[in-house]
């Protein structure tokens, strides 16, 4: 069913907010990744306020959609979408990455209620949400499992023999989302290890393959709701995406891939151009 | 003497029955997978040798074939695992934990999720095959790993024992196994329980305190034997569970005094480094290593490598007797 124009907007504006408390938080950490985290910012929106179901005051709810994140490193987008949906206190994002906190500098499932998979370490997030999804299958479960996951590691080994054997074992209810932004830590994919043709990669290992602007709202429900409707394959969406988006400074930037925002200036110029963003998100999906 | 509690096989020095500890596994995954449906197992392209074919055979809708991908393997699981299912991941250890450590750390140890890795293959006794696949850092890697549990049964009836009990544990589980016949020393009776250690051979006055993991504890035994004709009195420990260390360590060390550990595997971080960790917190005292001195393996016949890194009956001897000699 077709979002109305409201319905957009008001996905629009919780992504605003998504992104508003990811920098808060890596600035009261004081490290941190950015870039990764504002790119998703929309996505992560967009599964947790309505392609998910799940119930943010019964994390452990057994029919819950499972979201698994591969590149741990960008798990404050996850942390602010979650906190947002009412998993936990927005405040309490403020601890991220302090002493103490349940909110690890790459997430932990025992740490936190909601985390599905401990990740970071790259390229094996794909492998546990393939597991899950075989091991549902064969209890005839019906909820679906996603995976997030960056460009970058698909330098990994393991992430290809993911993609074998997701693609062998036809797992229809695991959906992959690929944070295509074309960065890592030392450069442009394209420099460090070409991934193009990255669709045919994809439909090569037998997934059925759907690009999108990672930064329309819609378009990503859209594919969500068609990839569920695909029986035969498990589905990759290439999100294409802007590293820092909604920080016009950062945006696309690889230098910002590790970067953490330093400083109440920098933290006020990166919120004052997170905040005149209202206008200019809504016009590129019209 | 042998001891009596321990129920261990009548023909233990005459013509034991000889199997090797992976038909344990073989024999105990397929028990574990009609005690409990969430039981499944996992396959890297090894199904035959690691005896993941018996389970296959048995609940063909519950093996998973990975294809050569150990680090998959491991990573699957981990997210099965983290469903509910009780995934055992089957290959050599060489691969299995040797390739895919940080797999197994990140997404089964610190994810903790019950999977448990089955290294086949361990040790020299491998043989012809060289050192490539003669895995002896496994219980190191394993062990210096928070949330794992390491077992390396003595013979197949315990690996039997040691997979129905991994099974049931709920905890992430690290299993070595070897490819060789070895004899069978332990029956149904013989007691089994994670954790746990069982002496084997007893003494009214021991001199040293032998504590062995994995088949070559036979060959500590047939030491022991030759010790007492030699007026040599010794004990004889099997240490299946290499973490967590049974504390009874402790005790069974301070009534001889010195003590010998014995693995097939290097002497750095194995079972020796364990006992000796232990020892020198609660009752410091001498102790020789037999197993691989910091040494690659290469091919020949098991029984000749074992001789070789000086880990055959003779070694064992002359590792108590130099320890006794060093006694305060």
């Amino acid at each position: 069913m077709a979002l109305t124009d409201s319905e957009i907007r008001e996905l629009e504006v919780k992504a605003e907010k998504v992104r508003e408390t990811i920098i808060e938080m890596l600035v009261a950490a004081g490290s941190g990744h950015t870039a990764g985290p504002l790119g998703m910012a929309d996505i992560f929106t967009a599964l947790y306020f309505h392609v998910l179901h799940h119930d943010p005051k019964n994390p452990e709810w057994a029919d819950r959609d499972r979201l698994f994140l591969s590149n741990g490193h960008i798990t404050p987008v996850r942390y602010s979408a979650m906190a947002h949906a009412g998993y936990f206190p927005v405040e309490e994002c403020l601890t991220l990455r302090k002493f103490g906190s349940r909110l690890q500098g790459h997430p932990e499932r025992e740490k936190l209620p909601g985390v599905e998979s401990t990740s970071g370490p790259l390229g094996s997030g794909l492998s546990q949400a393939s597991g899950y999804a075989y091991a549902t299958r064969m209890d005839k479960k019906r909820f679906h499992v996603y995976c997030a996951l960056s460009d970058g590691e698909h330098n990994e080994g393991n992430l290809w023999e993911a993609m074998l054997f997701a693609g062998k074992n036809k797992l229809s209810n695991l959906t992959a989302i690929v944070d295509r932004n074309n960065i890592q830590i030392d450069g442009n994919t394209e420099d460090i290890m070409p991934l193009e043709p990255l669709r045919d990669k994809y439909e090569a290992f037998n997934w059925h393959v759907l690009e999108i602007d990672g930064h329309n709202i819609p378009q990503f429900i859209a594919a969500c709701d068609e990839a569920k409707a695909i029986y035969e394959k498990p589905t990759v969406i290439i999100a294409h995406t802007i590293a820092g988006k909604g920080v016009k400074e950062i945006e696309g930037d690889f230098r910002y891939h590790g970067y953490a925002v330093k400083g109440k200036d920098e933290e006020k110029k990166f919120l004052d151009e997170l905040r005149t963003l209202g206008g200019k998100i809504s016009s590129e999906h019209q | 003497m042998i001891n009596a509690d321990a129920k261990l096989a009548s023909n233990i020095f005459d013509k034991p029955e000889m199997a090797p500890t992976r038909d344990g596994f073989g024999k105990g995954a397929v028990e574990a997978g009609k005690a409990d449906e969430r039981v499944v197992v996992l396959s890297a392209d090894l199904e035959e040798s690691t005896r993941a074919e018996w389970f296959h055979k048995e609940f063909p809708a519950r093996y998973v074939e990975m294809g050569v991908a150990e680090q998959n393997m491991a990573t699957v699981a981990a997210g099965m695992a983290n469903y509910g299912k009780i995934p055992f991941i089957t290959s050599y250890a060489a691969f299995s934990p040797g390739r895919n450590w940080e797999q197994i750390r990140t997404t089964i140890a610190l994810n903790n999720v019950p999977v448990i890795v089955c290294g086949m293959h361990a040790g020299v006794s491998v043989g012809p095959d060289g050192a490539t696949h003669q895995m002896l850092e496994d219980m190191a890697l394993m062990r210096a790993m928070p949330n794992m549990i390491v077992i390396s049964p003595c013979d197949a009836e315990e690996g039997r024992k040691a997979t129905v009990a991994a099974a049931k544990c709920g905890k992430p589980v690290y299993q070595r196994f070897g490819r060789e016949k070895t004899p069978v020393m332990t029956t149904a009776d013989t007691p089994f329980e994670i954790g746990k250690v069982q002496v084997f051979w007893k003494s009214d006055s021991p001199l040293v305190a032998i504590f062995a993991t994995g088949p070559l504890l036979h060959n500590a035994l047939l030491a022991a034997q030759e010790l007492e004709k030699e007026n040599i009195a010794v004990t004889v420990t099997n240490v299946a569970t290499i973490k967590p260390l049974d504390l009874q360590i402790v005790e069974i060390a301070k009534q001889a005094g010195a003590v010998v550990s014995v693995e097939e595997h290097q002497v750095n971080g194995g079972l020796g480094s364990a006992v000796a960790e232990m020892l020198a917190k609660n009752a410091p005292m001498q102790q020789e290593f037999v197993g691989v001195q910091d040494t690659f393996g290469q091919s020949g016949n098991p029984a000749e490598l074992i001789e070789f890194y000086g880990m055959g009956v003779k070694s064992i001897m002359d590792a108590v007797k130099k320890v006794a000699a060093r006694k305060h």
